[in-house]
């Protein structure tokens, strides 16, 4: 029963490509997974953004849309639609091109990442030897399409949000490779399939995530403060900064290609959370024994959405960082911090099970992140807070 | 000499061209771009997934970066107003085609040509990681202390210098 319904899409896909021609079959399979994979994530983009809307709506104390629909859940819809009909204004001085290219090669790479992600059990679209290689490589593109729109739009802010977007981005991709390390390192595989098959099983009730090791824990940590960096979200969207830059790079799209922006970079959040489920919080696993009749790809989207969760909760509430104290957190905390943790993970490995290793795993890494702390705070005095002309 | 090879050289060749011969720096660039990107394509056409991932990952999220970061840093977005060959092109086409002529006389009489070529060995990442670790380890090792020394060179030049009053 609980088997019939985890595999319904797996045999529902064998079902239809047995249905056509032996020649078509390949291509008939590529296209099932991609439309489902965009169809499904597409749904979740339009989902996230009223659970979004709404969630920094309550944490700022407003009610969020609530015009569109019960409760404004249609508010998507409308969001949709609006963009589509919009004139797509393009300035004269912009390098036409470039400019039309730009959301393009964001969206496309973002879909490729997201498809060597097993969504659940036997549900990978592209399961390559080196999943997460491919993952981090085509990542890389992103940046290249960040450029190209702040560059193409000839407009000053948006070069300067496109500066800031590289830069960061940059920054935070060391950090956030050298925190999935470990992982590989363990499983010894760079094949997504294999580092969740890794975390399946249960000690007493216990799940085998990564999550709950000492290193996977401060991996699990560091990945989401580099993936949110990564994926220009609040506290890390310095290259939006309203109040400073307006928009940055995507202040002169309008219309269609900039709902094409929005949906790129969300779908990259999708991405790479989707890469933190895989690596440390179990893939499709459920966390309990006795909660695994319960639809693997169910459990997948439920961590994804508690994540997505998560995100909304820190952009409410962490206020936006400067740029130096950006790029002192990436290369003065971040960094030494993932490099520890690797060795931590080499030395867990070594040491076998027993407690030592648990000693030794927390030493390792609540040591250096106190130090680290005060030294990345420095001799500043944090004293109460004064005014100078209101008292 | 399959039809995705033919495609895949075809962009790469196209976009080597026009890094050469478009006006503006960034398009050179980005045509590059296309270019390393062809190639990365034509590793995996080998079955070379490593290398072909790994290109991506250097060339296109690395390399193309820092080339478009120079060009915007040190002369900016102006396109030039002259021709964007030099005056002694003729003599680069004429040693362009001369090293590539030594490079296929050479090519076609290696006695390699004649040979079947060998079965493709089936290298997995597992196998590269092996290799670069057990056999390979001391180059590697030096490798990484050279970019270490470039990394800390770097630092030490961008470093301000203390006022002298």
């Amino acid at each position: 029963m609980g088997n019939g319904i985890d595999q319904i899409f797996v045999d529902g896909k064998i079902w239809l490509v047995s249905q056509t021609p032996l020649v078509a079959q390949p291509i008939v399979s590529a296209v099932i997974s991609i439309a489902a994979l965009i169809g499904a994530f597409a749904t979740l983009f339009a989902l996230t953004t009223i659970l979004e809307r709404k969630g920094l709506g309550r944490i700022q104390n407003r009610y969020g849309p609530n015009r569109v629909g019960p409760f404004g859940i249609l508010q998507p819809l409308a969001d949709g639609l609006k963009a589509m009909t919009k004139e797509d204004v393009v300035p004269r001085a912009a390098d036409h091109v470039v400019h039309f290219l730009a959301p393009l090669i964001l969206v496309v790479p973002v879909f490729l990442a997201l498809s060597v992600i097993p969504i659940g059990r036997n549900m990978t679209a592209l399961d390559l030897d080196a999943g997460i290689l491919f993952f981090f490589a085509v990542g890389a593109a992103t940046e290249l399409s960040v450029f190209m729109a702040g560059w193409s739009s000839r407009n000053k802010y948006s070069l300067l949000g496109a500066m800031r977007a590289i830069a960061q981005m940059i920054s935070y991709e060391v950090p956030l490779i050298l925190s999935s390390i470990p992982v590989i390192l363990i499983v010894g595989s760079l094949s997504a399939t294999a580092i969740v098959d890794a975390q399946g099983g249960y000690t007493g009730i216990l799940p085998h995530w990564f999550l709950l090791t000492p290193w996977g824990l401060a991996g699990f940590i560091l990945f989401m403060i580099a993936a949110t960096a990564e994926s220009n979200r609040s506290p890390f969207d310095l290259p939006e900064g309203e109040s400073e830059i307006i928009a940055g790079y995507y202040i002169e799209y309008s219309g269609f290609k900039f709902a094409l922006f929005f949906l790129g970079e969300y779908i990259g959040m999708f991405a790479v959370s989707g890469l933190a489920i895989t690596l440390f919080l179990g893939g499709w696993h459920a966390p309990f024994p006795f909660l695994e009749f319960i639809p693997s790809y169910i459990w997948f989207f439920a961590k994804l959405l508690g994540i997505i969760a998560l995100l909304i909760w820190v952009r409410g509430t962490v206020p936006r960082l400067r740029m130096d104290q950006l790029m002192n957190f990436a290369w003065k905390f971040m960094l030494p911090m993932t490099l520890i943790n690797l060795l931590v993970a080499v030395l867990w490995q070594m040491m076998g099970p027993g407690w030592g290793r648990w000693l030794m795993g927390l030493a390792l890494v609540i040591g250096p992140y106190i130090i680290l702390g005060k030294a990345l705070v420095g001799h500043r005095n944090w004293g109460k807070r004064t005014y100078r002309f209101a008292d | 000499m399959t039809a995705t090879f033919i495609i895949l050289a075809i962009i790469t060749i196209a976009g080597s061209v026009a890094a050469m011969t478009l006006r503006n720096l960034v398009h050179c660039a980005l045509a590059l771009t296309i270019t390393f990107a062809g190639l990365a394509a034509l590793y995996l056409h080998l079955d070379a997934q490593f290398a072909g991932f790994a290109q991506l990952l250097v060339y296109i999220g690395a390399v193309a970066i820092l080339i478009v970061f120079v060009v915007l840093l040190t002369r900016g977005s102006d396109t030039p107003q002259g021709a964007v060959f030099s005056s002694g092109w003729v003599a680069g086409v004429a040693v362009a085609a001369l090293v590539f002529g030594v490079l296929a006389y050479m090519i076609r009489g290696s006695h390699a040509i004649g040979q079947a070529a060998p079965a493709a060995p089936d290298v997995s990442v597992r196998q590269i990681g092996d290799q670069l670790m057990i056999k390979y380890v001391l180059p590697l090792e030096v490798v990484g202390l050279l970019l270490t020394a470039a990394l800390i060179g770097a630092v030490i030049i961008a470093m301000r210098e203390p006022e002298q009053t």
